[in-house]
């Protein structure tokens, strides 16, 4: 092994013969391009040795060369599927250096938004994590094709606002670029009315499914010690017992006016992370309702009539400003020179510190359960990779 | 009509009716899996996607024909024909109707049997020649599924024989004649259906115990490597078991020909009740998970296997019990 995994089964029942299978870049059932070296010993996997770094663009440093009014755009392509988050992420944080003050409506616009990404994007785990499991041409396909029915309805309500569907640059420095069009809360209203129900039907269809239970329970188990020592973030964190939400624990942009619980479960199992993500799914639908039942009138950015792009200046300083994403704790550090452009920018992925797991769970699993276990991680290689 | 020219051409007609039968079985499942997933399916082929298979057909047999370096030439060539074979075999001794089928043998359920579980001859040396570890696993776990199920896959078959007392397919169908289909046999019929059905499923290799295909974990399993027109004569040969599956539950279990209407309405029913079985298991497939290998051999090993044995014991029971000895 070329890098030691920090738990290794011993099986070597048959006469020690191993296996090595590549499982990647190139899979089927890898969420992107990730790489898993498995060492197998018949079906079961006895060693992982996991590669990522296929999808680096530069990330980094390209912030480095765009403006504070630019870069936005550019930070949703962190993470692709979650594209609200990371902007929102970089927003806060030259917010922070600048103590730019961000009018409340613009602030409840962004929780609106930022909660709609995480309905959005939990229901794309939730048809791949059963594509996983159940193969593109089985029952995952069906629950697949269910859920991005249900995403693309709040992709068309992203898209009558800011007239893009994947990657937004919604938010602004100082609040966000556009204000709702006319109409756009009542047809948010009936779109999340709609997706609670139907998340109420994927709950029936899966729960009573012997099948899925069996191969969701007691698979991919993080205790809660381990999931604290690798630092894993978001609904896994919370699977495994822990009651860590940064929107409770260090509440921004006004989301200490919502009334909303942080589910957790104990077992941090498959399972566990599955029950998490299906109460976020009306956690955040719940803040969605409260959220437009009481939006502020006002203006929507504190810099209105931006006139180009080199017009934001952030004075000298640097702040770290971290967002609850739909994957757990997404943070950006930014620090700023007095200019138009910031001197240094970091990114903190959720992905990549979950990914950091896979190397202590799936060893002494079957080959099944590795892209059962993946999904359940909920990987996005983008922000893996930045 | 010379008699001598009916074994050539009764083969020739059955084999030919069955490739078409299973090419149009594809577009039929695609277009159920599509509206149970709110899509609609092939459209844009012939009225409805009705040219659909063909168009598939012809773009298979258009495609290159890759065969990987390192693979063993020989028997990655030989594979895709030793699994087809079988499946095609299995149509033989099945009568479509009174005297209608190629062979109706004394033996035919045993014919059927012996010759379905051949297939995996086939599937093995398609996993071992094409040289690919996911290929491998997969036969690896093709042989490990077959052995578990093939016998409980029997058990479930040997109830209608015993109830029927004959090993002839015919007589068996005519068995259930005046609506006595043996589904319907109080609870020893029913709980052999659902065993014969669950054990074609899994001899079938259909979600959930499609573990050879895996492509979530083994992209496509034994035939990952395959290309062109191999690749459509092993997809041709899954199709035909899975349709001769359909085809031997309606004759063990829903009465074959029998059904309303005059005589020549019988290959009709029969069509039709097949069509429902394999309905039934697309339906089963688009719904559920896959399960892990070692889950599927507990399934069998431990639960399956034992209850279609004492099934089978069960109905001797009550056969010496009702008819004394010989039915």
């Amino acid at each position: 092994m070329a890098t030691p995994t920090l738990s290794q089964v011993e099986l070597d029942y048959s006469g020690g013969e191993r296996l090595t299978m590549n499982m990647g870049p190139q899979h089927p059932s890898a969420h992107g391009v990730f790489r898993a070296i498995l060492t197998l010993e018949g079906e079961t996997v006895v060693a992982v040795d996991a590669v990522i770094g296929y999808l680096h663009r530069c990330h980094e440093k390209l912030a480095e060369t765009l403006t504070y009014a630019q870069y936005p755009s550019i930070a949703s392509k962190t993470d692709y599927v979650a594209a609200m988050t990371s902007e929102f992420a970089y927003v806060l944080a030259a917010e922070e250096i600048g103590k730019i003050d961000v009018p409340r409506r613009a602030q409840y616009l962004r929780v609106v938004t930022a909660e709609l990404q995480r309905v959005a994007s939990h229901l794309l785990w939730l048809g791949t994590w059963c594509m996983d499991m159940g193969g593109a041409l089985g029952g995952g396909a069906t629950i697949f094709l269910y859920t991005i029915r249900e995403r693309e309805l709040i992709l068309d309500l992203f898209e009558s606002l800011v007239g893009a569907r994947l990657l937004y640059g919604f938010y602004q420095v100082g609040g966000v670029r556009y204000d709702i069009p006319s109409g756009w809360a009542d047809t948010c209203r009936t779109t999340i009315d709609l997706i609670e129900q139907r998340i109420g039907e994927y709950e029936r269809l899966l729960e009573q499914n012997p099948f899925f239970l069996a191969r969701a329970q007691g698979v991919g188990v993080i205790s809660r010690a381990l999931a604290e020592d690798v630092g894993i973030a978001g609904p896994l964190l919370r699977a495994s017992g822990v009651n860590f939400d940064l929107r409770r624990a260090a509440a921004y942009s006004s989301y200490q006016d919502f009334q909303f619980t942080v589910p957790t479960e104990i077992v941090g199992d498959c399972l566990s992370r599955y029950r998490v993500r299906m109460a976020e799914f009306r956690e955040s639908i719940r803040i969605v309702r409260q959220a437009l039942d009481g939006l502020p009138e006002g203006p929507i950015s504190s810099r209105p009539g931006l006139k180009s792009v080199a017009q934001i200046r952030i004075p000298k300083g640097e702040a770290y400003a971290r967002v609850e994403g739909p994957r757990g704790e997404v943070g950006c550090y930014l620090i700023a020179d007095g200019s138009a452009k910031p001197y240094r920018m970091k990114w903190r992925g959720a992905s990549f510190s979950n990914l950091a797991v896979l190397p202590h769970i799936i060893p002494g699993h079957k080959v099944a359960d590795v892209v059962a276990i993946m999904g359940s991680v909920d990987p996005v290689f983008g922000e893996v990779d930045r | 009509m010379p008699a001598w020219i009916v074994p050539i051409i009764a083969p020739f007609i059955v084999l030919n009716v069955v490739i078409g039968l299973v090419t149009y079985v594809t577009l039929l499942e695609r277009k159920f899996a599509a509206r149970m997933q709110s899509r609609i399916g092939p459209y844009r082929v012939g009225p409805h996607g009705l040219l659909q298979p063909i168009a598939d057909a012809l773009k298979l047999m258009m495609k290159e024909d890759v065969v990987p370096t390192a693979a063993d030439r020989r028997v990655f060539n030989l594979a895709p024909i030793v699994f087809l074979i079988p499946c095609m075999l299995i149509f033989a001794t099945i009568p479509f109707a009174p005297g209608l089928g190629v062979a109706d043998l004394n033996i035919g359920i045993l014919f059927f049997l012996a010759v379905s579980s051949m297939e995996i001859v086939g599937l093995f040396m398609a996993g071992w020649g094409s040289n690919n570890k996911y290929a491998l696993l997969s036969a690896m776990r093709a042989v490990n599924q077959i052995i578990a199920y093939d016998l409980p896959f029997i058990f479930s078959a040997l109830v209608p024989v015993m109830l029927a007392g004959s090993l002839k397919l015919s007589d068996i169908a005519t068995a259930q004649s005046g609506g006595m289909w043996f589904v319907f046999y109080p609870v020893l019929g029913q709980l052999a259906f659902i065993a014969f059905l669950v054990s074609t499923l899994a001899a079938e290799n259909r979600v959930p115990f499609d573990i050879l295909e895996a492509e979530s974990e083994l992209v496509a399993g034994f035939r990952v490597e395959y290309s062109g027109m191999k690749f459509a004569l092993i997809q041709l040969g899954e199709y035909a078991h899975i349709v001769g599956s359909s085809f031997l539950g309606a004759l063990l279990f829903l009465g074959a020909w029998a059904g309303p209407g005059p005589e020549w309405m019988g290959p009709i029913w029969f069509l039709l009740k097949a069509m429902l079985l394999f309905l039934l298991v697309t339906w089963v497939r688009w719904s559920f998970v896959r399960i892990r290998v070692d889950q599927i051999l507990a399934l069998s090993w431990k639960f399956l296997l034992p209850s279609t044995l004492a099934l089978l014991v069960a109905t001797a029971i009550v056969v010496v019990w009702r008819y004394g000895g010989g039915a």
